[in-house]
Protein backbone atom coordinates (compact mmCIF):
# COMPACT_ATOMS: atom_id res chain seq x y z
CA UNK A 1 0.00 0.00 0.00
CA UNK A 2 1.56 3.45 -1.25
CA UNK A 3 1.46 6.39 0.89
CA UNK A 4 -0.71 8.35 -0.99
CA UNK A 5 -3.11 5.29 -1.03
CA UNK A 6 -2.70 4.87 2.65
CA UNK A 7 -3.57 8.79 2.61
CA UNK A 8 -6.82 8.65 0.62
CA UNK A 9 -8.31 6.20 2.63
CA UNK A 10 -8.16 7.89 5.90
CA UNK A 11 -8.69 10.57 4.23
CA UNK A 12 -12.44 9.73 2.95
CA UNK A 13 -12.64 7.32 6.31
CA UNK A 14 -12.24 10.95 8.04
CA UNK A 15 -15.10 12.69 5.84
CA UNK A 16 -17.36 10.33 7.41
CA UNK A 17 -16.09 9.60 11.10
CA UNK A 18 -19.07 11.68 12.80
CA UNK A 19 -19.32 11.83 16.59
CA UNK A 20 -16.53 9.47 17.54
CA UNK A 21 -12.98 8.99 15.40
CA UNK A 22 -13.33 5.43 16.61
CA UNK A 23 -16.67 4.83 15.29
CA UNK A 24 -14.96 4.36 11.67
CA UNK A 25 -12.43 1.75 13.26
CA UNK A 26 -14.44 -1.19 11.28
CA UNK A 27 -14.00 0.50 7.66
CA UNK A 28 -9.88 1.27 8.69
CA UNK A 29 -10.03 -2.56 9.72
CA UNK A 30 -11.84 -4.08 6.99
CA UNK A 31 -9.37 -2.14 4.42
CA UNK A 32 -5.67 -2.76 6.36
CA UNK A 33 -6.86 -6.38 7.17
CA UNK A 34 -9.20 -7.97 5.06
CA UNK A 35 -8.72 -6.15 1.54
CA UNK A 36 -4.84 -5.01 1.16
CA UNK A 37 -3.53 -7.57 4.20
CA UNK A 38 -0.85 -4.91 5.54
CA UNK A 39 -1.27 -6.44 8.94
CA UNK A 40 -2.60 -9.15 11.02
CA UNK A 41 -5.98 -9.70 12.88
CA UNK A 42 -4.07 -9.83 16.09
CA UNK A 43 -1.70 -6.79 15.20
CA UNK A 44 -4.64 -5.02 14.57
CA UNK A 45 -6.32 -5.70 17.97
CA UNK A 46 -3.08 -5.39 20.08
CA UNK A 47 -2.23 -1.70 18.78
CA UNK A 48 -5.56 -0.69 18.80
CA UNK A 49 -6.12 -1.44 22.54
CA UNK A 50 -2.83 -0.58 23.47
CA UNK A 51 -3.39 3.29 21.57
CA UNK A 52 -6.48 3.22 23.50
CA UNK A 53 -4.46 3.10 26.84
CA UNK A 54 -2.02 5.90 25.76
CA UNK A 55 -2.23 9.42 26.39
CA UNK A 56 -3.83 12.15 24.22
CA UNK A 57 -6.65 11.37 22.12
CA UNK A 58 -7.54 7.98 21.46
CA UNK A 59 -7.55 8.95 17.41
CA UNK A 60 -3.93 8.17 17.73
CA UNK A 61 -4.91 4.64 16.46
CA UNK A 62 -4.27 6.03 13.07
CA UNK A 63 -1.04 6.67 14.19
CA UNK A 64 0.12 3.28 15.08
CA UNK A 65 -1.50 2.01 12.11
CA UNK A 66 -0.02 4.07 9.99
CA UNK A 67 3.28 3.50 11.69
CA UNK A 68 2.48 -0.52 11.65
CA UNK A 69 2.39 -0.23 7.23
CA UNK A 70 4.89 2.04 6.46
CA UNK A 71 6.80 3.05 9.75
CA UNK A 72 7.34 6.75 10.79
CA UNK A 73 6.38 8.00 7.55
CA UNK A 74 2.96 6.14 7.48
CA UNK A 75 2.82 7.28 10.91
CA UNK A 76 2.60 10.90 9.85
CA UNK A 77 0.49 10.23 6.98
CA UNK A 78 -2.62 8.62 8.60
CA UNK A 79 -2.11 10.95 11.31
CA UNK A 80 -2.58 14.21 8.73
CA UNK A 81 -4.60 12.84 6.22
CA UNK A 82 -7.24 11.65 9.16
CA UNK A 83 -7.29 14.83 11.18
CA UNK A 84 -5.96 17.51 9.14
CA UNK A 85 -8.79 18.21 6.53
CA UNK A 86 -11.50 17.58 9.33
CA UNK A 87 -10.13 20.28 11.30
CA UNK A 88 -10.02 22.90 8.93
CA UNK A 89 -13.70 22.26 8.18
CA UNK A 90 -14.32 22.46 11.98
CA UNK A 91 -12.26 26.12 11.63
CA UNK A 92 -14.87 26.96 8.25
CA UNK A 93 -17.85 26.45 10.20
CA UNK A 94 -16.45 28.38 13.59
CA UNK A 95 -15.60 30.96 10.92
CA UNK A 96 -18.66 31.28 9.03
CA UNK A 97 -21.23 29.92 11.38
CA UNK A 98 -20.26 32.49 14.46
CA UNK A 99 -22.13 35.34 13.15
CA UNK A 100 -25.38 33.83 13.75
CA UNK A 101 -24.42 32.91 16.64
CA UNK A 102 -27.00 34.75 18.21
CA UNK A 103 -29.76 34.05 16.01
CA UNK A 104 -32.84 31.58 17.27
CA UNK A 105 -32.13 28.93 15.09
CA UNK A 106 -28.67 28.62 15.61
CA UNK A 107 -28.69 29.11 19.44
CA UNK A 108 -31.46 25.96 19.34
CA UNK A 109 -29.57 24.06 17.02
CA UNK A 110 -26.51 24.10 19.72
CA UNK A 111 -28.47 23.77 22.13
CA UNK A 112 -30.77 20.20 20.90
CA UNK A 113 -26.91 18.67 20.08
CA UNK A 114 -26.08 18.83 23.58
CA UNK A 115 -28.39 16.47 25.49
CA UNK A 116 -27.43 13.77 22.55
CA UNK A 117 -23.76 14.30 23.38
CA UNK A 118 -24.76 13.04 26.82
CA UNK A 119 -25.85 9.98 25.69
CA UNK A 120 -23.09 9.76 23.15
CA UNK A 121 -20.60 9.94 25.89
CA UNK A 122 -22.11 7.37 27.51
CA UNK A 123 -22.39 4.75 24.66
CA UNK A 124 -18.38 5.45 24.76
CA UNK A 125 -18.13 4.80 28.46
CA UNK A 126 -20.20 1.38 27.94
CA UNK A 127 -17.97 0.28 24.74
CA UNK A 128 -14.78 1.32 26.79
CA UNK A 129 -16.60 -0.84 30.14
CA UNK A 130 -16.88 -4.08 28.10
CA UNK A 131 -13.52 -4.40 27.65
CA UNK A 132 -12.50 -4.79 30.79
CA UNK A 133 -15.26 -6.68 31.88
CA UNK A 134 -14.36 -8.72 34.92
CA UNK A 135 -16.54 -7.59 38.10
CA UNK A 136 -13.15 -6.01 39.92
CA UNK A 137 -12.87 -3.76 36.41
CA UNK A 138 -16.89 -3.07 36.48
CA UNK A 139 -16.11 -1.98 40.47
CA UNK A 140 -13.00 0.47 39.42
CA UNK A 141 -15.53 2.25 36.16
CA UNK A 142 -18.50 2.45 38.98
CA UNK A 143 -16.37 4.14 41.80
CA UNK A 144 -13.70 6.49 39.63
CA UNK A 145 -17.34 7.67 37.80
CA UNK A 146 -18.44 8.84 41.10
CA UNK A 147 -14.83 10.07 42.34
CA UNK A 148 -14.49 11.69 39.61
CA UNK A 149 -17.98 13.32 38.92
CA UNK A 150 -18.06 14.59 42.65
CA UNK A 151 -14.56 15.58 43.15
CA UNK A 152 -11.81 17.73 41.58
CA UNK A 153 -9.35 15.09 41.91
CA UNK A 154 -6.94 15.27 38.77
CA UNK A 155 -8.00 12.12 37.09
CA UNK A 156 -4.03 10.85 36.31
CA UNK A 157 -4.11 9.39 39.90
CA UNK A 158 -7.14 7.16 39.18
CA UNK A 159 -5.09 6.25 35.74
CA UNK A 160 -2.33 5.86 37.89
CA UNK A 161 -4.17 3.67 40.50
CA UNK A 162 -6.06 1.90 37.80
CA UNK A 163 -2.54 0.61 35.97
CA UNK A 164 -1.12 -0.34 39.31
CA UNK A 165 -3.91 -2.57 40.18
CA UNK A 166 -4.49 -4.25 36.44
CA UNK A 167 -0.38 -4.65 36.40
CA UNK A 168 -0.79 -6.88 39.80
CA UNK A 169 -3.74 -9.11 38.22
CA UNK A 170 -6.53 -7.21 40.40
CA UNK A 171 -8.72 -5.69 37.68
CA UNK B 1 -20.64 31.68 34.54
CA UNK B 2 -24.19 32.43 34.40
CA UNK B 3 -24.14 36.22 32.65
CA UNK B 4 -22.00 34.51 29.87
CA UNK B 5 -25.05 32.15 29.27
CA UNK B 6 -27.74 35.00 29.42
CA UNK B 7 -25.82 37.34 27.15
CA UNK B 8 -25.80 34.36 24.81
CA UNK B 9 -29.45 34.66 24.28
CA UNK B 10 -30.00 38.48 23.94
CA UNK B 11 -29.02 39.56 20.75
CA UNK B 12 -25.65 41.74 22.51
CA UNK B 13 -22.10 41.39 21.24
CA UNK B 14 -21.55 37.83 20.68
CA UNK B 15 -19.68 36.20 23.67
CA UNK B 16 -16.23 35.62 21.31
CA UNK B 17 -16.32 39.43 20.73
CA UNK B 18 -15.97 40.02 24.79
CA UNK B 19 -13.18 38.09 25.29
CA UNK B 20 -9.64 38.80 25.28
CA UNK B 21 -7.65 37.32 22.71
CA UNK B 22 -5.15 34.62 24.00
CA UNK B 23 -1.60 34.03 22.69
CA UNK B 24 -0.68 31.18 20.05
CA UNK B 25 1.55 29.99 22.79
CA UNK B 26 -0.42 29.75 25.56
CA UNK B 27 -2.68 27.88 23.36
CA UNK B 28 -0.18 25.38 22.84
CA UNK B 29 0.82 24.93 25.89
CA UNK B 30 -2.55 24.51 27.35
CA UNK B 31 -3.34 22.21 24.27
CA UNK B 32 -0.08 20.28 24.82
CA UNK B 33 -0.40 19.33 28.55
CA UNK B 34 -3.77 18.04 27.69
CA UNK B 35 -2.53 16.10 25.23
CA UNK B 36 0.40 14.57 27.27
CA UNK B 37 -1.84 13.85 30.34
CA UNK B 38 -5.10 12.93 29.38
CA UNK B 39 -5.80 9.46 29.36
CA UNK B 40 -8.65 7.35 27.59
CA UNK B 41 -10.46 10.20 25.39
CA UNK B 42 -9.29 13.40 25.62
CA UNK B 43 -12.30 15.68 26.07
CA UNK B 44 -12.48 15.45 30.00
CA UNK B 45 -9.18 17.15 30.36
CA UNK B 46 -9.87 19.59 27.90
CA UNK B 47 -12.70 20.95 29.21
CA UNK B 48 -10.73 20.69 32.77
CA UNK B 49 -8.37 23.06 31.23
CA UNK B 50 -10.69 25.15 28.98
CA UNK B 51 -13.79 25.56 31.52
CA UNK B 52 -12.39 24.80 35.22
CA UNK B 53 -8.97 26.11 34.84
CA UNK B 54 -8.13 28.76 32.06
CA UNK B 55 -12.79 29.72 32.19
CA UNK B 56 -11.98 30.56 28.41
CA UNK B 57 -15.18 29.03 27.96
CA UNK B 58 -18.35 28.30 30.47
CA UNK B 59 -19.79 25.07 30.60
CA UNK B 60 -23.24 25.20 28.52
CA UNK B 61 -20.85 27.00 25.63
CA UNK B 62 -18.19 24.52 26.01
CA UNK B 63 -21.12 21.90 25.72
CA UNK B 64 -22.28 23.78 22.55
CA UNK B 65 -18.76 23.62 21.15
CA UNK B 66 -18.04 20.26 22.05
CA UNK B 67 -21.51 18.97 20.44
CA UNK B 68 -20.87 20.65 16.93
CA UNK B 69 -17.32 19.73 16.84
CA UNK B 70 -18.46 15.64 17.61
CA UNK B 71 -21.28 16.51 14.81
CA UNK B 72 -18.57 17.33 12.13
CA UNK B 73 -16.54 14.69 10.95
CA UNK B 74 -12.78 13.97 12.20
CA UNK B 75 -11.77 14.10 15.79
CA UNK B 76 -13.72 15.89 18.40
CA UNK B 77 -10.71 17.03 20.29
CA UNK B 78 -8.77 18.00 17.50
CA UNK B 79 -11.98 20.11 15.74
CA UNK B 80 -12.11 21.71 18.74
CA UNK B 81 -8.64 22.25 19.51
CA UNK B 82 -9.07 24.01 16.16
CA UNK B 83 -12.58 25.93 16.84
CA UNK B 84 -11.25 27.48 20.48
CA UNK B 85 -7.83 28.48 18.67
CA UNK B 86 -9.64 29.86 15.99
CA UNK B 87 -12.07 31.92 18.05
CA UNK B 88 -9.20 33.03 20.95
CA UNK B 89 -6.12 33.19 18.53
CA UNK B 90 -7.48 33.53 14.83
CA UNK B 91 -5.38 30.97 12.77
CA UNK B 92 -2.04 31.06 14.09
CA UNK B 93 -4.38 30.07 17.70
CA UNK B 94 -5.94 27.44 15.86
CA UNK B 95 -2.87 25.60 14.10
CA UNK B 96 -1.15 26.27 17.89
CA UNK B 97 -3.52 24.77 19.54
CA UNK B 98 -3.93 21.89 17.23
CA UNK B 99 -0.12 21.18 17.57
CA UNK B 100 0.16 21.54 20.63
CA UNK B 101 -2.50 18.58 21.15
CA UNK B 102 -1.20 16.31 19.08
CA UNK B 103 2.54 16.16 19.24
CA UNK B 104 2.51 14.84 22.65
CA UNK B 105 0.74 11.77 22.35
CA UNK B 106 2.09 11.20 18.20
CA UNK B 107 5.83 10.70 19.93
CA UNK B 108 3.99 8.57 23.44
CA UNK B 109 1.83 6.69 20.99
CA UNK B 110 4.99 5.54 18.88
CA UNK B 111 7.16 4.56 21.56
CA UNK B 112 4.24 3.15 23.37
CA UNK B 113 3.71 1.33 19.83
CA UNK B 114 7.75 0.08 19.77
CA UNK B 115 8.01 -0.91 23.46
CA UNK B 116 4.19 -2.79 23.01
CA UNK B 117 5.90 -4.92 19.99
CA UNK B 118 8.74 -6.30 22.45
CA UNK B 119 6.82 -6.95 25.39
CA UNK B 120 3.01 -7.06 24.96
CA UNK B 121 2.31 -10.29 26.06
CA UNK B 122 3.69 -9.85 29.55
CA UNK B 123 0.70 -10.55 31.49
CA UNK B 124 1.66 -7.17 33.82
CA UNK B 125 1.75 -4.99 31.26
CA UNK B 126 -1.82 -6.50 29.77
CA UNK B 127 -3.52 -6.05 32.85
CA UNK B 128 -2.17 -2.02 33.20
CA UNK B 129 -3.85 -1.47 29.92
CA UNK B 130 -7.25 -3.56 31.26
CA UNK B 131 -6.73 -1.24 34.84
CA UNK B 132 -6.06 2.03 32.64
CA UNK B 133 -9.19 1.33 30.81
CA UNK B 134 -11.46 0.72 33.20
CA UNK B 135 -10.51 4.14 34.64
CA UNK B 136 -11.35 5.44 31.42
CA UNK B 137 -14.75 4.46 31.08
CA UNK B 138 -15.21 6.07 34.25
CA UNK B 139 -13.71 9.52 33.38
CA UNK B 140 -16.28 9.43 30.32
CA UNK B 141 -19.18 8.96 32.50
CA UNK B 142 -18.09 11.52 34.99
CA UNK B 143 -17.82 14.06 31.98
CA UNK B 144 -21.30 12.96 30.90
CA UNK B 145 -22.79 13.67 33.76
CA UNK B 146 -21.34 16.91 34.76
CA UNK B 147 -22.00 17.87 30.79
CA UNK B 148 -25.49 16.97 31.76
CA UNK B 149 -25.99 19.42 35.02
CA UNK B 150 -24.98 22.31 32.80
CA UNK B 151 -27.96 21.97 30.93
CA UNK B 152 -31.24 23.98 31.41
CA UNK B 153 -33.95 21.54 31.59
CA UNK B 154 -32.22 18.23 33.49
CA UNK B 155 -35.11 16.22 32.00
CA UNK B 156 -35.22 16.96 28.68
CA UNK B 157 -31.40 15.90 28.13
CA UNK B 158 -32.01 12.86 30.06
CA UNK B 159 -34.58 11.42 28.10
CA UNK B 160 -32.55 11.92 24.92
CA UNK B 161 -29.27 10.98 26.51
CA UNK B 162 -31.28 7.58 27.32
CA UNK B 163 -32.40 7.36 23.77
CA UNK B 164 -28.86 7.59 22.32
CA UNK B 165 -27.41 5.57 24.70
CA UNK B 166 -29.98 2.68 24.23
CA UNK B 167 -30.09 3.18 20.33
CA UNK B 168 -26.21 3.15 19.83
CA UNK B 169 -25.26 0.37 22.81
CA UNK B 170 -28.08 -1.87 22.99
CA UNK B 171 -29.68 -1.78 19.49
CA UNK B 172 -26.42 -1.32 17.77
CA UNK B 173 -28.02 1.08 15.67
CA UNK B 174 -25.75 2.96 13.25
CA UNK B 175 -24.37 6.82 14.67
CA UNK B 176 -25.64 8.72 11.78
CA UNK B 177 -29.21 6.63 12.04
CA UNK B 178 -29.42 7.57 15.55
CA UNK B 179 -27.93 11.23 15.91
CA UNK B 180 -30.36 11.64 12.69
CA UNK B 181 -33.71 10.77 14.25
CA UNK B 182 -32.56 12.54 17.77
CA UNK B 183 -31.59 15.77 16.90
CA UNK B 184 -34.63 16.78 14.84
CA UNK B 185 -36.86 16.35 17.82
CA UNK B 186 -34.59 17.55 20.35
CA UNK B 187 -34.39 20.46 18.11
CA UNK B 188 -38.18 20.80 18.00
CA UNK B 189 -38.46 20.57 21.76
CA UNK B 190 -35.33 23.44 21.73
CA UNK B 191 -37.29 25.78 19.67
CA UNK B 192 -40.71 25.62 21.21
CA UNK B 193 -39.17 26.69 25.07
CA UNK B 194 -36.78 29.05 23.28
CA UNK B 195 -38.09 32.07 23.98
Amino acid sequence: MTLLEIAWHFFTVSLVAFGAATSVTPDIHRVLVETRHVMTEEQFAGLFSMSQAAPGTNVMFVTVLGWQVAGLAGALTTTISFLGPTALIALFVERFGTRYRNAKWHISIRRSLAPVTVGLLMSTGYLLQRSAMSPAGVALAIIATAVLTWSKLTPLWLTAVGAILGAAGLV
Amino acid sequence: MAEVGVGEQVAVPSSSLRRAAVSPWRLMRTFALVGLCAFGGVMPWVYRAVVEQEKWLDEREFAEMWSVCMILPGATSTNVAATLGYRLGGLRGASAAVVGLLTPPFIIVLIMAVLYKRYGDVPAVHGAVRGITAVAAGLVFATAVKLAKGQPRKSVVAIFAVAACVGISILKWPLMGVVGALVPVSLAVEWRTAK
